[in-house]
């Protein structure tokens, strides 16, 4: 390995470096338990961010030397660091989310950013792979630093009940993708994406084989159950509901775009349209996915849980737009991915925020009459909750044009009318959220309960990170939806890495 | 850069009306209302001052155009332009603007300055709608005028509110995205055909493509359209909206957010697609026809008189349908009449029976009666306006129907007939209005105060304005005529050979001649000056006729205005 390849893999030894600092910081720092959790949780958290900021502010010196293998494992282009950019950044949001979270806690707070870190590590490995190897390798640190996340608050059943059942799932469909890459190389004899493609366009009339075709089931299964999308959806709204509100931000955004982010490269290289079989299968996919997400969001009464339904017909657009051809594709997903990162983080951080130390501020009657007592909160949940609907002014909106561009540009007229409809649908429980934030409360004894009642349970002070945080995501979102041309352009530079 | 300023002045006053309210001055943010919507209404002022009107610009009619970049990876640009017709549609806004502040004054207490924001931003999509000719703005806008109207309803509606405002929001969304799967076909239809990617209006006029694809992607526009104005079989979210939603969010709604489904209509449907549109064009008619007694047949069953007023919008929408459809300079001029008039007549009906409300706490007309005795005033002009919505000459809306019916006479014989079978039905239920809540027996024993001098000075407002359209609708008529004619010129220049005996009389100054024809027709068929001197306004009976202008584009008396079209026909072309 030359200078330059170091150079080019800075971002990802820096982020790999952080959690081995923060784990040294605190096992230097860290008291008896009694002797209070604040100074060693402070020090975790400050270096958290510091490490983030650190690897994001490398990633400009890595562009310099990018596009370049680096050993067969990794690729390191601007696609991979455009991705690993938004990984940072969406694992900075949630680290300061959970410096306020964690504050309600009694755990012990320090390890949660050690396995945060792990986690943005694992991913940022995903989106660099060039090899079945390294995949794994990445998927695996994600995952196994995910199920200790979910399950962290070991006090709540909930949290345990999710976390196991995270792990099984995680586990079964890691082993199928496991079989599945084997099978893969026992037909074509490589592991690495690119020789894959190529021997594959070689070997066409091989594609048909059930050992090949059983292969891209496999890998499709797992992938699945990654990305969250019907049929492997099970597990989400469970998920979401029992971990913390920032880890299931962390799930919902860095851990699915990261694995979409690899999905998309490696078909990138190959037209899905070519293999019939599988693009029916995203397809259908597709289809389901929108249709489950969204009809079963309707029936939710959890905010938490209809986020999650939420998400899994946001990855059915998705799919929409990866089964497109075209540079339009690309470009569809990646803003569409950065729009719903940023909605997804700032619906997430808002139930966050309002959360204390008995729970998540899950029940969607807790926010009835938001908008009176914290305008600012409800104002910007309802500014996410637009942008996932698709509303102008905001991403979401320049988002789903992309999706609906690149789907018409393609003619998938069927796929394109499915998502229409669903964008109906999904308004529904969107403004049902918003509408109950905005309705009056009902004229209970909690009111009557005046100064006290008032301040109990949501009167809390916001802390300062949360709220400039949701603030700048606020920004961000009708900045991207007002003014998107700096953004595409930026991904459009990633494109050309990649064709 | 005056175009993008009529649209952000809405913006900014929204913004600051909401930031004074927080600081606890809810009449400051009312006036900082009146102030932006001032200052749009200055600037309109002195466009039509400056003279702009009579010059053309290099697209037409428009007179007056901004460009500026805003995605150019997907060629999109903030393209405005203004030609006679937005103008018009502009001014309306403005004007019916100002009016709902003034109606909110008393009736808005809670969340003023968040009302005024909903309201102005409101306002500024609808300007953007009328003014955009870049078809990715123009959804953008379309979708974005949205949000702040369901928040009107949601929060500050009546009984029902959330659920009519959820109702407006998934129709008007779901017909909205049809649009956009339209508007990109012809995205991909027009770059596959020249290797530009645009969304201009310009340059995607006259895309060459199938008649299958166009017949599609006309369609997708119709859709959405269809559910704004509303057309028949969408229509069901209008009455709950309308009815459910506070005095000033019922105005917008039937003054403004209905016509821009009718504004869309005639800027892009035949534009767009003429070949389509015109195979289209007797199914278009129909459900005009079928919305004209369909939304009568509403009208007659309410007690609520709120949807009672809202189902006769369905009715009023279904002219506008009908005229679009005949396509011609007459149909298309009663079109134009009939956005402004009946966005006047239904706007104030809308905020009489607000104000009624606001006095005796109910819509339901079972409970009001006899209600003549105690609010004559408030009477009085109900009258006026019903008697406009029924289509009385001497008011705007019988010029608007006339003129339709006229023009849909030429390009559909028999769908005219059904659709004058409307001024039968709609005298009925306007006098239905009169009869139940100004007249008849007294059910309960209201003793509500008559008319604010502020609701006074909207209602003298609205009556002089509805007065001046049935008399002098020239003015009207004059400022959109460039714009209509160049509308169907676009039009028909692709469908000329295909569609010959259609637009044969459309040809190329085909509006001013067809409405001075109208004109003669209409002064020999129904005897016009007599009919107009025999008004029930006693005021424009009383009115001088001075003698007209050199000119000949200004034309003050009734009887003298009509003789002159006539008289003047070729100073005219």
């Amino acid at each position: 390995m030359s200078g330059a390849d170091f150079l080019a893999l800075l971002p990802l030894m820096l982020i790999s470096a952080a959690p081995v600092a923060v784990m040294l910081a605190i096992a230097f720092f860290r008291g008896p338990r009694q002797r209070g959790v604040g100074g060693a949780g402070r020090m975790a958290a400050a270096l958290t961010l510091l490490g983030l900021l650190i690897s994001f502010v490398s990633l400009p010196f890595a562009a310099a030397y990018a596009p370049r293998h680096v050993t067969p494992l990794l690729i390191i282009d601007d696609y991979a660091l455009f991705y690993m950019g938004l990984i940072f950044a969406a694992t900075f949001a949630v680290a300061l989310l959970s410096y306020g979270y964690l504050g309600m806690l009694r755990e012990r707070r320090e390890e949660f950013y050690v396995l945060l870190l792990l986690a943005a590590a694992g991913s940022s490995v995903l989106v660099a792979s060039a090899h079945f190897a390294s995949f794994f390798l990445g998927l695996e640190t994600l995952s196994v630093s995910l199920y200790a996340l979910v399950s962290y608050p070991a006090s709540r059943a909930k949290a345990i009940e999710a976390g196991v059942k995270y792990l099984v799932l995680a586990a079964v469909s890691s082993a199928f993708l496991l079989f599945g890459m084997a099978l893969v190389y026992g037909q074509l004899g490589t592991m690495e994406f690119s020789e894959i493609a190529q021997r594959a366009a070689g070997a066409a009339g091989r594609l048909a084989e059930p050992a090949f075709l059983g292969a891209l089931a496999l890998i499709a299964v797992g992938f699945g159950f990654k990305l969250a999308v019907a049929p492997f959806h099970m597990w989400t709204p469970d998920v979401y509901e029992g971990a913390p509100a920032p880890v299931s931000a962390f799930v919902a955004t860095v851990s699915k775009g990261a694995v979409f982010a690899l999905f998309l490269r490696y078909f990138a290289l190959v037209d899905i349209h070519q293999m019939g079989s599988l693009a029916l299968v995203a397809t259908i996919i597709s289809i389901a996915s929108m249709f489950t997400g969204n009809l079963l969001a309707l029936l939710q009464e959890n905010v938490k849980r209809i986020l999650a339904y939420s998400s899994i017909a946001h990855l059915g657009y998705l799919v929409v737009a990866f089964l497109a051809s075209g540079p339009l594709r690309v470009t569809a997903v990646s803003y569409y991915l950065v729009s719903y990162f940023i909605a997804m983080l700032g619906a997430f951080g808002v139930v966050s925020v309002l959360s204390d130390g008995q729970g998540d501020a899950e029940d969607l009657e807790a926010y009835r009459g938001l908008s009176s007592r914290r305008p600012f909160i409800a104002g910007v949940f309802s500014a996410m909750l637009f942008s996932l609907a698709g509303i102008p002014l905001t991403a979401g909106f320049i988002g789903k044009f992309y999706i609906i561009a690149a789907g018409v540009g393609s003619a998938l007229w069927l796929l394109v009318a499915v998502l229409v409809a669903n964008s109906a649908i999904g308004l529904y429980y969107y403004i049902r959220v918003i509408i109950t934030m905005y309705s009056a409360e009902a004229a209970g004894p909690e009111r009557a309960e005046g100064p006290e009642g008032a301040a109990a349970p949501q009167g809390a002070a916001v802390p300062l990170g949360g709220s400039l945080l949701l603030a700048a995501l606020t920004l961000g979102l009708v900045w991207l939806g007002v003014y998107p041309s700096p953004l595409v352009s930026l991904i459009q530079k990633t494109i050309h890495g990649l064709m | 850069m005056t175009l993008a300023w009529l649209i952000i002045a809405p913006f900014l006053g929204g913004i600051l009306a909401w930031l004074l309210d927080r600081r606890g001055s809810a009449l400051a943010a009312r006036w900082v209302c009146l102030l932006a919507l001032a200052i749009d209404l200055s600037v309109l002022i002195g466009i039509v001052w400056s003279g702009r009107l009579a010059g053309a610009g290099p697209h037409g009619g428009f007179f007056l155009e901004t460009r500026a970049g805003w995605i150019p990876q997907l060629g999109v640009s903030i393209h405005l332009a203004m030609d006679g017709l937005s103008l018009l549609l502009v001014f309306l806004t403005v004007f019916l603007g100002i009016v709902s502040v003034v109606t909110s004054w008393t009736e808005i207490t809670r969340r003023v300055g968040f009302f005024h924001f909903n309201l102005l931003w409101c306002l500024a999509g609808v300007i953007g709608v009328f003014l955009s000719l870049d078809l990715f703005l123009f959804y953008f806008f379309w979708e974005m005028m949205l949000v702040p109207m369901y928040f009107l309803i949601a929060i500050w509606g009546h009984e029902r509110r959330t659920y009519a405002a959820v109702k407006f929001f998934i129709f008007t969304q779901l017909g909205g995205l049809l649009m956009l799967m339209a508007i990109l076909g012809l995205f991909f239809i027009h770059a596959a055909e020249t290797g530009v990617y645009t969304f201009d209006y310009f340059d995607l006029i006259g895309a060459k493509m199938s008649s299958a694809a166009a017949f599609w992607l006309m369609l997708g526009f119709f859709a959405s359209f269809a559910v704004k104005l509303p057309a028949v079989p969408v229509h069901s979210w209008l009455p709950d909206a309308h009815t459910e939603a506070p005095t000033a969010g019922s105005v917008i709604l039937a003054g403004l957010l209905l016509k821009t489904g009718a504004y869309g209509l005639l800027r892009f449907l035949f534009p767009l697609f003429p070949m389509a549109a015109h195979e289209f064009a007797p199914v278009g008619m129909a459900i005009g026809v079928a919305g004209i007694l369909y939304g009568a047949i509403l009208a007659f069953g309410q007690t609520d008189l709120k949807r009672l007023i809202a189902d006769t919008s369905i009715s009023h929408m279904g002219f506008i349908l009908v005229g679009v459809f005949a396509w011609n300079g007459l149909a298309l001029e009663g079109v134009t009449m009939q956005i402004i008039s009946h966005a006047i007549s239904t706007g104030m009906l809308f905020i009489l029976a607000g104000a009624l409300q606001e006095r005796i706490h109910t819509r339901d007309m079972q409970f009001m009666g006899r209600l003549w005795e105690k609010v004559p005033v408030m009477g009085g002009v109900a009258m006026v306006f019903v008697l406009a919505s029924l289509g009385l000459p001497g008011l705007g809306n019988f010029v608007a129907e006339f003129l339709i019916l006229l023009g849909a006479f030429r390009a559909n014989p028999g769908m005219s007939v059904a659709a004058s079978l409307g001024l039968i039905v709609s005298t009925i239920y306007a006098l239905w209005i009169m009869q139940r809540v100004f007249h008849g027996e007294e059910r309960k024993q209201w003793t509500p105060p008559d008319l604010s001098a502020r609701e006074r000075g909207v209602a003298a407002a609205m009556i002089v304005l509805i007065v001046w359209l049935g008399l002098f609708p020239q003015p009207v008529l004059n400022a959109a005529a460039p714009a209509i004619n160049s509308l169907q010129k676009i039009a028909s220049s692709q469908t000329e050979k295909a569609l010959a005996p259609v637009s044969a009389e459309g040809g190329g100054n085909g509006t001013a001649r067809s409405f001075s024809a109208a004109v003669l027709a209409a002064s020999e068929a129904f005897a016009c000056p007599d009919v107009l001197s025999g008004l029930p306004s006693k005021k424009s009976a009383r009115m001088p006729f001075p003698p007209p202008s050199a000119s000949g584009n200004v034309v003050f008396g009734p009887v003298s205005h009509w003789k002159l079209r006539a008289d003047n026909k070729a100073g005219y072309e």
